[in-house]
């Protein structure tokens, strides 16, 4: 089976007329025909709208214009980024059918490239979730295994990719949902420094945590998605504010020299054959002239319990506009109080459901100081710990997480080991550093396992550096099983 | 107010910002357009909205925190969390344990001190309007909300519980936005809501015991009311505590119709609102720089501008004990700009202040309409004799009718000249010869009666004679 | 500061699903109980440090003073707006009956 062409080769081939936009669009419609019905990777597939800006593409490249880095090139977006008049649930009832009046800043940004949005992707529920199976619409499977989870709460975004029904995609991150399922499916996701990607428009989760990032088949290709949609955004109050990192320009330039720490903490919790194909990946960049040591982060295990005092809380008020008035679901009742509990009640699923509760009770009158507050200071405390570890490392090396891809429903009783899946993830996003996830080989079990670099506050131009090198290196990838590609 | 009892009240105001757009988005801060057409994914809450903070806002805000003698220091937002639906987000951003201004004070003209605790930045809700036979909330069927409002910025200032009288409410409300309008943050509209007042009042026997329970009194719409209810609200918890009863902490409304105040819900439990710091914001650290530029594009303050009248009438050798109302008069209703035209033009102060304050107060804008070139030359004609005060006051009562004028021209058109020194001594000696009884009287001594022929005379000159010389006249023909 | 908090109670629960203006039924109280006192047990080990003098970061980047100029930008057509509501009347949004004012 051949891999599917990365993006950055579709649009060199796009915008030079060698191919066109129309053509390259019906190689992954035709893919996600074949397969998307068992896959259920996407909430939406907008072929409609796809078509006709993929033939706008093409009258452009006719006219003698350069539609962008990213001219025809399919993008899928995860459903909870705003696209104007096309649904975005986030895989909610509660916003089944809203149609927001507005795009989020990163698809204008993949518009003025070129990009065809080719769908809108399933995850967990407001990206509640490490398995995509607290989709209100039923969970997107793993193309390696149908019977497994593809991961989360990017799970569609990662399956897309796998299944080759779009080259990239767009998926966000808060504790870990662009890495982990881009782990768990065998496909790069990067998770960008906090401030970097523009969060309007993306709904929100956990404000403080939530990042944007791409989903791909290649390294070169998330570098490039990450040039088009990071930089400044007036709209944004917590967007930087200062050059973005570039990562496309230095992608080549080898890891000579360069000091790479393996993560003590991360690698315990992990299983053998995630164990292993770190190594491999540590030797791999010793091979390429790095000088690799291990690196003790104690501080990192309490990343987990911080969490989800942290996310849970600042959801809880994220999640507290749902109420039947302005948009999306209403059930009807009496008066306004009934309203906006039957609405809540009926439109969120369980897991958003114990996280608002949580998230309330720990900010709640008495008990905001040993929980949230306590949460924030151990933040302060990780952020020390990897400052110290950057000190004698450029970045870090460890899995993405502790596992391969789980069968479905076997985590889905017990919320306590599904949030364990973040162990390693969950730490990035407290620091609002940048991790990228790079698939390593196989387990045992033949499943696709990714392992993880962390860099320091902007360091995306090294981190991608020393991701290209893992990848060449990486042990063939398994294919994911049946489907077709373009 | 029943004697042995003293009540303690402290004030809130929230003051919308006279800013063109609302504070964390672009869209119109405008009153009265039609509804839902001011509103944008931010100040409708849209999911992936998120705030950016409107600079002039805090620059205004900064100037209130300047004119209320507050420490300016760095400052962040928070979410304060609850349902309701005029609250599109169902939190609300605004300032909790770090304020941007703290620590001020208010000085009244009366000169007592009212301490300020905080004045603070927050958003606006939109407005409910509620379908049903009253309009009120109590026994409406449904409600209609409307976001145009949504978001608009707000100071909230917070006073000390340090005023003891509802006199001294009423002069705080009144000076308090004196000074928001002077200071260019607000247009201080109560009836327009852009200034909201809510009073917390409570009673204690004396100064020495400490504070009772108090209650909060909203819908406050004048200072009228607001002294109205203050007094009402003290006595309703004297008359409860005489007869044995405890004052219940508890939120009341005022009812203008009803002239009472009546309880909405008790505060015993209060609300948890679960603040905590917005993370879709960042700190606000203004640098002295930044404090002194907006200090230094402030307009004068009221009290400033009292302060310089006051000054030119003691310059003028001019009582200003008895012309403090006349002084409070021309400041709050932005004429002193042309008292101190008149002043500076040779006017005698005590003249310019008086006529400002009686008459040209009856029409202020079109006191400014007139301008400072032509009020002056017409005090001026006062200030030199050529026109008496009856004259001048009916020429400048032309000239606000009409929002200008020449008053040379007017006076001339009228057939106001000063009257002679023979046609005044004659017309008085031809008044004196027909009442010879009253001249009598009057010259044993009924000083009154001067009155009397000075009416005389004013009659036969149609106004034209000058009071005070048929009063020299009268008396020098009697001596 | 550091004293651990009591377990999580069944009534706590409920008062906060009515705080967030959640219903839960008997059997969902319950399960959320249970599941919610094991996360927070486990999240125990952060709320029993001694962090004294260990200040909050509640920003990851250190930024201050974002700030936008006070200009008209382009809204939403009411339209679009109203075309997403539940219930709409006069161009308003229409709410059954508000019980009491704001807390």
């Amino acid at each position: 089976m051949t891999s599917p062409a990365p993006a950055a080769d579709l649009a060199r081939a796009v915008r030079s007329g060698s191919r066109s936009a129309a053509d390259v669009l019906d190689g992954y419609l035709a893919a996600i025909d074949a397969d998307e019905e068992e896959i259920h990777a996407f909430n939406l597939v907008t072929a409609g709208s796809a078509r006709t800006r993929a033939d706008e593409i093409d009258r452009r490249v006719a006219d003698g214009e350069d539609p962008g880095l990213l001219a025809g090139v399919p993008v899928a977006l995860k459903d909870n980024l705003c696209t104007r008049g096309v649904a975005t649930t986030c895989s909610s009832r509660i916003l089944e059918g809203w149609l927001p009046p507005y795009d989020a800043t990163v698809v204008v940004r993949l518009r003025q490239a070129g990009a065809v949005v080719v769908g809108k992707t399933n995850m967990d529920e407001f990206a509640m979730g490490s398995s995509t199976e607290a989709s209100a619409f039923g969970p997107t499977r793993n193309p390696h295994d149908r019977g497994r989870v593809p991961g989360g709460s990017s799970g569609g975004s990662a399956a897309a990719v796998a299944a080759g029904f779009a080259p990239v995609a767009l998926g966000s991150d808060t504790g870990g949902s662009i890495r982990q399922p881009a782990a768990l499916c065998g496909v790069v996701g990067m998770k960008p420094t906090y401030g970097t990607v523009s969060r309007y428009g993306l709904v929100a989760f956990a404000s403080s945590l939530d990042q944007i990032g791409p989903l791909a088949t290649t390294v070169a290709d998330a570098a490039l998605l990450f040039d088009v949609i990071g930089g400044h955004d007036p709209l944004d109050s917590t967007s930087l504010d200062r050059p973005t990192p570039r990562a496309l320009s230095v992608l080549d330039d080898g890891v000579g020299g360069m000091r790479v720490g393996v993560l003590t903490e991360f690698m315990e919790g992990a299983s053998p054959d995630v164990v292993a194909r770190v190594r491999e990946a540590a030797g791999a960049l010793a091979a390429a002239g790095a000088r690799v040591e291990e690196v003790s982060v104690p501080v990192v295990t309490l990343g987990l319990s911080a969490y989800y005092l942290i996310a849970p809380g600042e959801a809880s008020s994220n999640l507290a506009r749902y109420d039947g008035v302005r948009y999306g679901l209403r059930v009807d009742a009496d008066d306004i109080v009934a309203m906006n509990t039957a609405t809540r009640s009926e439109g969120f699923g369980a897991e958003v459901k114990r996280r608002i509760m949580l998230g309330t009770y720990v900010l709640s009158a008495g008990y905001m100081d040993a929980y949230y507050n306590q949460a924030l200071r151990v933040r302060t405390r990780i952020i020390e710990g990897f400052d110290a570890a950057y000190r004698s490392c450029d970045v870090l090396l460890g899995p993405t997480t502790p596992t391969t891809a789980f069968p479905l429903g076997e985590k889905t009783g017990d919320p306590l080991t599904m949030y364990l899946s973040d162990v390693c993830t969950i730490p990035s996003n407290l620091a609002g550093h940048p991790a990228i996830s790079v698939p390593f080989g196989a387990g045992d079990d033949g499943l696709p396992i990714g392992v993880q670099l962390l860099g320091p506050a902007l360091s995306e131009s090294t981190l991608f550096k020393v991701a290209a090198v893992v990848e060449a290196a990486a042990p063939e990838s398994p294919a994911p099983a049946g489907g077709g590609r373009s | 107010m029943k004697p042995g009892w003293e009540m303690v009240i402290g004030l809130e105001v929230h003051c919308e910002l006279k800013t063109r757009t609302k504070l964390f988005c672009g869209c119109p801060n405008e009153f009265g357009d039609q509804p839902n057409t001011n509103v944008c994914p931010v100040c409708l809450g849209l999911p992936g909205s998120l705030p950016v903070l409107n600079q002039k806002a805090v620059e205004l805000a900064m100037a209130i925190g300047t004119a209320l003698n507050c420490q300016i220091r760095p400052s962040t937002f928070h979410r304060k969390n609850y349902f309701y639906p005029d609250q599109a987000k169902d939190y609300q951003i605004s300032q909790y344990d770090e304020p941007l201004n703290v620590h001020g004070h208010l000085d009244l003209p009366d000169g007592s001190t009212v301490g300020i605790e905080r004045a603070h930045m927050e958003e606006d809700t939109g407005k409910t309007t509620h379908a049903g036979a009253s309009g009120r909330i109590h026994g409406a069927d449904y409600s209609l909300v409307d976001y145009n409002r949504s978001g608009v910025p707000l100071v909230e200032i917070v006073s000390a519980p340090d005023i003891r009288t509802a006199d001294q409410a009423r002069a705080y409300a009144t000076e308090l936005r004196a000074i928001l309008v002077a200071s260019g943050a607000s247009d201080g509209k109560m009836e327009e809501g852009s200034m909201r007042v809510d009073a917390n009042v409570s009673v204690r026997r004396s100064a020495s015991d400490p504070f009772g329970t108090r209650c909060e009194i909203k819908n406050l719409n004048s200072v009228r009311s607001l002294g109205r209810a203050i007094e009402y609200e003290a006595d309703r918890q004297i008359a409860l505590l005489e007869s044995g009863g405890t004052v219940e902490q508890q939120t009341r409304h005022w009812d203008e119709g009803e002239g009472r105040t009546v309880a909405l819900r008790s505060k015993e439990e209060a609300y948890d609102y679960r603040y905590f710091l917005e993370p879709d914001l960042v700190p606000l650290v203004p640098d002295a720089e930044w404090i002194q530029a907006v200090s230094d594009t402030m307009g004068i303050l009221p009290a400033a501008r009292r302060a310089r009248l006051v000054e030119l009438l003691e310059e003028g050798g001019e009582s200003t004990a008895t012309r403090a109302d006349q002084v409070a008069t021309v400041v709050d209703l932005g004429l002193d700009d042309l008292v101190l035209a008149a002043v500076a033009a040779g006017v005698g102060a005590g003249l310019a202040l008086a006529r400002t304050a009686n008459e040209a107060a009856t029409d202020p804008p079109a006191a400014r309409q007139i301008g400072p070139r032509s009020y002056v030359a017409l005090l001026t004609m006062e200030a030199d004799g050529s026109l008496t005060a009856t004259q001048a006051k009916a020429v400048l009562g032309e000239m606000l009718a009409a929002g200008g004028g020449d008053p040379a021209a007017i006076a001339a058109a009228r057939g106001f000249e000063a009257m002679s020194e023979d046609s005044l001594v004659a017309t008085v000696a031809e008044a004196v010869a027909a009442h010879p009884d009253e001249w009598g009287r009057y010259r044993d001594g009924e000083d009154k009666l001067a009155g009397f022929f000075t009416g005389l005379v004013m009659k036969a000159t149609k106004g034209q004679a000058d009071g005070k010389a048929i009063n020299a006249e009268l008396r020098r023909l009697r001596s | 500061m550091t004293d651990r908090p009591a377990r999580l109670t069944r009534d706590e629960v409920a008062h906060v699903a009515a705080l967030a203006r959640l219903e839960l039924t008997a059997e969902e109280l319950d399960l959320f109980t249970g599941q919610l006192a094991q996360v927070l047990d486990h999240a125990a080990d952060v709320s029993s440090l001694d962090l004294a003098g260990v200040a909050p970061t509640a920003h990851a980047m250190a930024v201050t003073n974002v700030l936008r100029p006070d200009e008209v930008r382009p809204g939403l057509d009411r339209p679009e707006v109203l075309a997403q509501a539940p219930s709409v009347e006069d161009d308003r949004f229409r709410v059954p009956r508000i019980l009491g004012d704001a807390p």
